[in-house]
């Protein structure tokens, strides 16, 4: 499953599923003593649990606040078309609601992995499609703690991870840690750590350290629930941000699986239509 | 005298008791002291300048307030001046290029700008092309790099900021958001940078590389902390040891009084650590201060030994009855000294809590050491000196009885001329300025002061931030709230001889709305449409890399945005008539909306006011305070109301005479009043001490006992005079210019107060009594010639 999918909420294969995938030669990949090789066999596990869910449509709440605790909120619509080209990440559109001033703004996002994504964003004051020439994926999401390298898509591909060890979370459940290294050139990160549920292999906490190396920001994946095609999907994320003090809160409605929706709702001329 | 009596008997039990118990006493104190010392090991220096604003100044809540919302500007600066005076050349960009990457390793940045990463916004259809000014320096020619200087002159966003108008020189400007409650966090990232800065010149030589900026402030303050403390201490040292050899030519008395100084000091610095001190150059001036007051209680104690001696008197009577003689008025000062210093807590800056409490704590504590651990290592250790032999003192003594005779001659020519000449230094205050400018609180030897006076002239030196809040979230676009922030910034650029650089919105708007109309220059104005502004900024906030972001120029409620204006290195005074522009401005075209005022030159512009009304307040309960001591000590409220004459007198006159020759000074003058106070008030103590005993127990006449107060106390108090001038002279050298004035000022009063209680005080006695003569006069001297 790749970031995005745990961000955007895409989709879960359930564990059951799961246990017929994993092959015998991921079983032994899970269990080596190469930690670059464990590693990667747990993301691709975790990954595998996202396969197949074909699109989404989600509405979730953004709130950002500052460390006097003053919050701010976002009414957001996000529609997520799984890859549709192997090799690229998922297409989402990225609609909002609120604040009043950029209702009807709505951004579509052409993930891929190692370069930069193809964005339009559709600007209602103006009726027009502007393309987004930008080779930053590691700027904000609209103010918030989010960077787009967070948001968008992230395939497999888009790390080397290391197996760390495994550790326990505060609330007793058994997690993964892996080093995750961005292989995306223009990151904003060095590294990440990533919690992946040895019981659920959903991501329950990410870590980004910053180009000194310095823990930046921490993403918990909260309230996790099993949808009934399967997939698992965080409803409630926060990123906090250590250095400013600054977090943002995503708290996600129910996901809508097998919407109706594909690659020409992924089109620059279909953005006006929403 | 039932008082003396008194006390001169608790006196000889402490004494007494100390000498017999020395074998126990003496490893006790020096355990006792030890262990309160070594708190000191959790000493950390402030990593951060706000530690000199209290938690309740206003202006201070205001930038915290701020800093909440926007983040904190603090910044560490990378100056560039190449060789040739042209930062467009090939070697030079790529000098900045990488600085830029590098920069992103500092412990806490959460931004960098430079001329390399600025975000070359650039509209091509419905495309909206967002790149770095140079993306790779090693494709450049120099076609490019005039494009590259033709952007950069053009572009109010970063002409004047990170390039000087004249393109002589650039910087590299790193946002850090320094926390803080990690101790050293400046000087750590002081010393990334310093290494990033070695790094580069090893790659690029033919370059000048300045660090400045608010966060290497901080760091400086600790820099100048560690300086005075590895050239003050052990100049206070070396003072001490020569004057204890003049003093008392003994080398146990010196070990004795060194064993005091140093237990004292121990206190100090050890209370100061376990309450939690954070050390600044202000606090650093403790040891200092403690060194100076410890050896004066020491000396009084082991030169009148010494009298004893020499008059004949065996070692262990000596000592103690040195001791008991000593008792009382060492307590007395030692307490009167304590409470001035503690009075420091009504500043509003707590490094001058700091600086009172470890000071006071030190006091306190040679005191306490002087009555019973110095008898009782005294005792321990050999000490001899030689019978009669009065050549020194006597001549000392002759001195002083001149004086004594000169006063006593023309009381009223004394007083008035005194009177006068104070009067005439007074009347100078009110032309005293105080001027908080920080970069002239480092003297010109640190290196800090170096850098800012390098970069001064092209980009200024600190920044106040103008907060715009138009009253709704979201209405940060409104077209109206926007041209403004535009008219503002137009204004604040007009005042060009306080202002370098103004970073505003309404540019970041103007630029993207003619991106996002093909580039046209007619479109180079702030959006008409409220929503379509709001869809502009999303636009471009979705285009720009980490680091680079409008989060510190805009809220989370798109409701308030931040103007920046980069100042030049000017006055405390010109900061604020520029302020009260600012505002008069706002008043008159700002329509309404609110204006907070805010930044680390505004908080210095303020400090030294508010400091001032702070020690006002505290200097009523000091003068109370010192009242109520001499009134209880001489059991006269007339006597305690007469003494404060000799007391505030110096402290005005030295203000006055500091006007006449220097003019300036920074807030730590608020300080001044409370450490002279406690000090000069010993004089008075030790002078009227020895003129009543002398009227009401021996019964002589005023002129006899004046001249009894100048032979016993005079001697004494001319040499703490000496011993605390030369003590705070020791604080001039500092590099630290506010350690420097607090010593100047402080050993300026000291020897006003010795003049005046050598002259003033005696003379008011003598005036007094010969105007109630005056009345008796015609009588008694027509009795003898009946």
């Amino acid at each position: 499953m790749t970031l995005s999918d745990i961000l955007t909420g895409t989709a879960v294969t359930s564990v059951f599923l799961l246990s017929g995938i994993v092959c015998a030669q991921t079983a032994e990949e899970l269990a080596s003593d190469d930690p670059a090789v464990r590693g990667y066999a747990i993301a691709e596990r975790n990954d595998k649990t996202d396969a197949g869910f074909g699109t989404s449509s989600v509405r979730l709440t953004m709130t950002l606040a500052d460390p006097r605790g003053r919050e701010t909120t976002r009414e957001l619509q996000i529609d997520t078309l799984e890859k549709p080209n192997e090799g690229d990440g998922d297409w989402s559109v990225t609609k909002f609601f609120s604040p009043p001033d950029v209702e009807g703004t709505a951004l579509l996002s052409q993930a891929r992995i190692l370069e930069s994504d193809n964005q339009w964003l559709y600007l209602p004051a103006l009726r027009r499609v502007k393309r987004i020439s930008s080779s930053n994926k590691s700027g904000p999401f609209v103010g918030s703690e989010f960077a787009f390298e967070d948001l968008t898509a992230s395939e497999l591909g888009k790390y080397a991870y290391i197996y760390l060890g495994t550790e326990t979370l505060d609330d007793g459940s058994e997690v993964d840690k892996l080093q995750c290294n961005p292989q995306y050139e223009r990151s904003g990160y060095t590294k990440l750590h990533c919690y992946f549920d040895t019981a659920t292999f959903q991501a329950r906490r990410l870590e980004f350290f910053d180009r000194g190396g310095r823990l930046l920001k921490t993403l918990d994946l909260l309230d996790y629930r099993q949808y009934p095609e399967g997939y698992y999907r965080s409803h409630r994320q926060v990123m906090t941000n250590h250095l400013t003090g600054k977090s943002t809160t995503l708290a996600f409605g129910d996901f809508d699986f097998g919407v109706d929706l594909n690659t020409r709702d992924f089109e620059p001329s279909a953005l006006d239509r929403f | 005298m039932t008082n003396s009596n008194w006390s001169e008997g608790v006196g000889r039990a402490v004494a007494t008791f100390s000498v017999g118990a020395r074998f126990a006493l003496v490893p006790l104190f020096i355990i006792v002291c030890l262990a309160v010392g070594y708190g000191a090991s959790t000493l950390k220096f402030a990593g951060d300048y706000r530690v000199f604003f209290g938690a309740d100044n206003p202006d201070f809540i205001a930038n915290e307030n701020a800093q909440a919302t926007f983040g904190r500007p603090d910044n560490i600066a990378f100056v560039v001046i190449p060789d040739d005076k042209n930062i467009y050349t090939q070697d030079t960009i790529e000098l900045i290029h990488l600085i830029t990457d590098k920069s992103w390793t500092l412990p806490y940045v959460s931004r960098v700008d430079s001329l390399t990463n600025f975000q070359n916004t650039r509209g091509e259809a419905d495309d909206l092309i967002v790149e770095d000014l140079v993306f790779d320096p090693a494709e450049l020619t120099p076609a490019l790099i005039e494009d590259v200087k033709q952007a950069a002159e053009n572009e109010p966003l970063i002409n004047g900021f990170v390039v000087s108008r004249d393109g002589e020189a650039t910087i590299v400007n790193a946002t850090v958001q320094l926390p803080t409650d990690v101790a050293n966090v400046s000087t750590m990232a002081q010393e990334v940078a310093r290494t990033i800065r070695a790094d580069v010149l090893r790659q690029y030589p033919g370059h000048t590389i300045h660090i400045t900026g608010v966060a290497s402030l901080s760091a400086a303050f600790e820099e100048a902390g560690v300086r005075d403390s590895s050239t003050l201490i052990p100049a206070v040292y070396a003072f001490i040891l020569v004057v204890i050899l003049v003093a008392l030519r003994s080398v146990s008395a010196m070990i004795g009084a060194l064993l005091v100084i140093l237990l004292a000091t121990f206190v100090g610095v050890g209370v100061g650590g376990l309450t939690g001190v954070e050390l600044t150059p202000i606090s650093l001036a403790a040891p200092t201060i403690i060194l100076t007051i410890a050896v004066a209680d020491a000396i009084h104690v082991i030169s009148n030994i010494r009298t004893k001696m020499r008059q004949g008197a065996e070692k262990r009577e000596a000592i103690i009855s040195a001791t008991t003689l000593n008792f009382a008025p060492i307590g007395i000062t030692s307490l009167t000294t304590v409470v001035g210093f503690l009075t420091l807590n009504f500043s509003d800056s707590p490094p001058f809590h700091h600086l009172g409490n470890m000071s006071a704590a030190g006091i306190a504590a040679a005191w306490l050491l002087s009555i019973t651990f110095l008898p009782a290592i005294l005792m321990l250790l050999p000490m001899k000196f030689k019978k009669a032999e009065e050549g020194v003192s006597a001549s000392r003594g002759e001195f002083v009885g001149a004086v004594a005779d000169f006063v006593i001659a023309r009381p009223g020519a004394v007083a008035g001329s005194v009177l006068g000449l104070c009067a005439v230094a007074i009347a100078f205050i009110p032309t005293m300025t105080i001027n908080d400018q920080w970069s002239g609180y480092f003297d010109e030897r640190l290196e800090f002061r170096q850098a800012i006076d390098a970069a001064d002239p092209y980009f200024g030196s600190d920044n106040v931030e103008f907060i715009l809040d138009p009253g709704e979230p979201g209405a940060v676009t409104e077209p109206k709230f926007l041209e403004t922030v535009d008219a503002f910034a137009a204004w604040l650029r007009s005042q060009d001889q306080d202002v370098a650089h103004v970073f505003a919105l309404s540019d970041i708007m103007k630029r993207v709305n003619r991106n996002l109309n093909g580039d046209d220059p007619a479109y180079y104005a702030i959006p008409d449409d409220r929503t379509l502004a709001s869809q502009y900024l999303l636009v471009y906030e979705l285009s720009l890399p980490y680091g680079l972001d409008l989060n510190n120029r805009v809220d989370i409620d798109r409701q308030s945005t931040r103007i920046t204006a980069s100042m030049k290195d000017i006055s405390t005074e010109e900061t604020k008539a520029f302020i009260a522009r600012a505002e008069a401005w706002w008043d008159a075209y700002g329509n309404g909306y609110q204006l907070d005022i805010t930044g680390s030159k505004v908080l210095f512009a303020f400090v030294a006011q508010r400091n001032i009304e702070a020690v006002f307040e505290g200097a009523i309960y000091l003068i109370i305070a010192i009242f109520v001591i001499l009134a209880v000590t001489f059991r006269s409220a007339k006597v305690g109301l007469v003494s404060l004459v000799p007391n505030a007198l110096p402290l005005l006159t030295a203000f006055g005479v500091w006007a006449i020759l220097v003019g300036v000074v920074g807030f730590s003058v608020a300080a001044v009043g409370a450490v002279a106070v406690g000090l000069i008030v010993d004089y008075t103590v030790h002078f009227l001490a020895k003129y009543f005993r002398a009227r009401k127990t021996d019964g002589k006449s005023v002129e006899d006992a004046v001249r009894y107060a100048f032979d016993t106390a005079g001697v004494a108090i001319f040499l703490t005079t000496v011993i605390l001038v030369a003590g705070f002279s020791i604080l001039v050298t500092s590099s630290f210019k506010l350690n420097a004035d607090l010593g100047l000022l402080t050993a300026v009063a000291v020897i006003l107060a010795m003049v005046i209680n050598f002259t003033l005080l005696p003379a008011m006695f003598l005036l007094a009594d010969r105007r109630k003569n005056a009345g008796n006069a015609p009588h008694l001297q027509t009795q003898p010639a009946k």
